[in-house]
């Protein structure tokens, strides 16, 4: 059986990615289920940081189509650029100028119906890379990066979640911070999402417009808060208002903010935060008879 | 010369945003954009006064007429984004898949196929106790956040220009895709803001990887520098590989959180904190 969980937050460095992580290695050590890590933190992938031992298996190169002008057969008619809504192609008939910015393509296709004189022909170019990783236990990782200049963390992010949707078991998918389109690409096609979050004003600003996505796009989600004891109660009272579910407040403690830094995995080392990981999965596979 | 300034981080959560705030209570004659659109926060601490709203243009909203439609399925099968689906019968298109390409609505043989613009999006000019603020708040999982932070980076360049002022400070977004683009495309200046720890780091490469091809004048600052000394300097070397000076280390200071808490910069809240003193300085050195 398969289940998705996307983690997201909002606001970034809340400990997205040490929820990620820490939950693999738990549902990995403790649940029958075989379980995989996606980082589609595209622009920042930092999943594969907390793997000490990773070995790497294989790669591949995410590209997607972009369109090339055959000056000799283009009419300069502007039909290509009228139809590309990312202003991705220029054309100026009394000049015979004719071009395409490969940066503000999409890929969509529309150009190509757009043209009747056979002037545009489409090239694969490389946007990113998807590579896997063996981490030890579980079923793996699938990080996905977008090469650096681009602007293309959806298409990136698409293809890995493509690539990785007939996984059998749990994928876990680390998105990116903020609410935008590459948030809702990760967020989309999951049957549960984790909101990370912290007890302060810009955790819980930030919390309301994650949890606005999550209810518009039909998500069931809870909520694990982070570095508690840290800014206020507002957060709580939010929560028990709106009733969400808390699923763990993981307490801040310096000590667990050095051994962060140092790329560890908390869950190995403490029993306790093992624990809240433990609490975490228990919360949302056991309703689902996981 | 109007002289722009964007602070930065790659990762989020390194205090891009509370520093951001901290420069603004140093600052005279500026004015001040949140360019992270899709989670502002700076209006947190600046409690802005609005004085204008503007709608701002996003993506399309795609719909079929069903009572039109044919079932002809010409435009899932042209949709490169697997956007639209059948449902109960009729073609649908699923929002969040949806690209707003408009292939689909022109290549549709009976023109079942409509789409509207989305006006979920608000930008403001607003007064704060440290000078004009220009911001934004984007609907949730909207496309063009790129555009909206042109826009409202223009808006800040007109009123400096306007009001005869010498610098605008932008508070960037995190991540190095296309609103980092926007907020760093024509500025003078870019200050990033990182933390000792192995993401910081990894992000750091990353990010001067995106500010190396604008060919800007690049600062880097440590934040909560003592969390993870070993790591901090493991960031100074790879940022003096880099060439990128490392202006300042802020200590981590609980009074960063309480001062959020309370709506206030840290320099209003602690003005003899040793965070405020470095704050001081990154000031002077960046505005030099």
């Amino acid at each position: 059986m398969s289940y998705k969980i996307a983690i997201a937050s909002g606001k970034g460095g809340t400990g997205k990615t040490t929820v990620a992580v820490n939950l693999y290695n738990v549902i990995a050590k403790y649940h029958e289920q075989d379980v995989l890590l996606v980082d589609c933190d595209v622009e920042e992938p930092n999943d594969l940081l907390f793997f000490s031992g990773a070995k790497r298996l294989d790669g591949e190169v995410v590209s997607h189509r972009v369109p090339e002008l055959d000056l000799d057969r283009c009419t300069f008619c502007r039909k290509c650029s009228e139809y590309c809504e990312f202003n991705a192609i220029t054309v100026i008939p009394p000049v015979k100028f004719a071009a395409v910015n490969p940066d503000l393509c999409h890929s969509c296709g529309a150009c190509l119906y757009a043209c009747k004189d056979h002037a545009l022909v489409e090239k694969r170019v490389g946007i990113g890379e998807l590579t896997r990783y063996d981490i030890g236990l579980g079923a793996g990782l699938v990080e996905g990066k977008m090469n650096v200049g681009l602007a293309l963390q959806t298409p990136v992010i698409r293809y890995i979640k493509d690539k990785t949707r007939d996984f059998n078991g749990i994928a876990l998918y680390d998105a990116p911070p903020g609410t935008s389109c590459s948030v809702v690409s990760t967020v989309a096609d999951s049957d549960y999402v984790i909101l990370v979050t912290e007890p302060t004003p810009f955790g819980l600003h930030d919390l309301r417009l994650a949890a606005g996505i999550a209810r518009e796009m039909g998500k069931p989600f809870g909520v694990v808060v982070n570095k508690t004891g840290i800014g206020n109660n507002d957060l709580y009272e939010y929560l028990e208002q709106e009733g969400i579910a808390l699923l763990a407040g993981i307490p801040f403690k310096k000590e667990y903010a050095e051994k962060y830094a140092g790329g560890a995995l908390l869950s190995d080392a403490y029993g306790e935060y093992e624990a809240f990981f433990k609490t975490i999965a228990n919360n949302i596979l056991k309703s689902k008879g996981l | 010369m109007i002289r722009e300034i964007t602070v930065l981080s790659g990762k989020g959560g390194t205090g891009k945003t509370t520093v951001t705030a901290a420069l603004a209570a140093l600052a005279k004659t500026t004015v001040f954009s949140d360019c992270d659109v899709d989670a502002a926060d700076l209006h947190l601490l600046l409690h802005p006064e609005i004085i204008e709203a503007y709608p701002f243009e996003s993506g399309w909203k795609v719909s079929i007429d069903k009572d039109v439609c044919t079932s002809c399925g010409m435009c899932a099968e042209a949709c490169r984004f697997n956007a639209i689906h059948l449902h109960h019968g009729s073609f649908v298109v699923d929002p969040y898949q949806c690209e707003g390409c408009r292939l689909c609505e022109r290549i549709c043989p009976v023109s079942a196929i409509t789409s509207q613009r989305s006006m979920n999006n608000f930008w403001y000019v607003s007064d704060t106790r440290f000078g004009p603020l220009v911001h934004a708040q984007m609907g949730p999982g909207e496309e063009n956040s790129g555009k909206l932070v042109t826009t409202v980076r223009k808006k800040a360049k007109e009123i400096a220009e306007d009001l005869n002022f010498s610098l605008i400070l932008n508070d960037g977004p995190p991540g190095i895709g296309c609103p980092v683009i926007s907020s760093i495309t024509g500025v003078d200046t870019v200050v990033m803001i990182t933390e000792p720890s192995s993401s910081g780091l990894h992000d750091v490469e990353r990010l001067v990887g995106l500010t190396g091809k604008f060919n800007l004048e690049t600062f880097a600052v440590i934040n909560k520098y003592d969390l993870h000394p070993e790591m901090g300097r493991k960031i100074e070397k790879k940022l003096a590989t880099l060439g990128v000076p490392l202006i300042a280390k802020i200590p981590f200071d609980e009074n960063m959180v309480n001062s959020m808490v309370w709506g206030k910069t840290i320099i209003e809240f602690d003005p003899n904190a040793e965070s405020t003193r470095i704050l001081r300085g990154i000031w002077e050195t960046i505005t030099k």
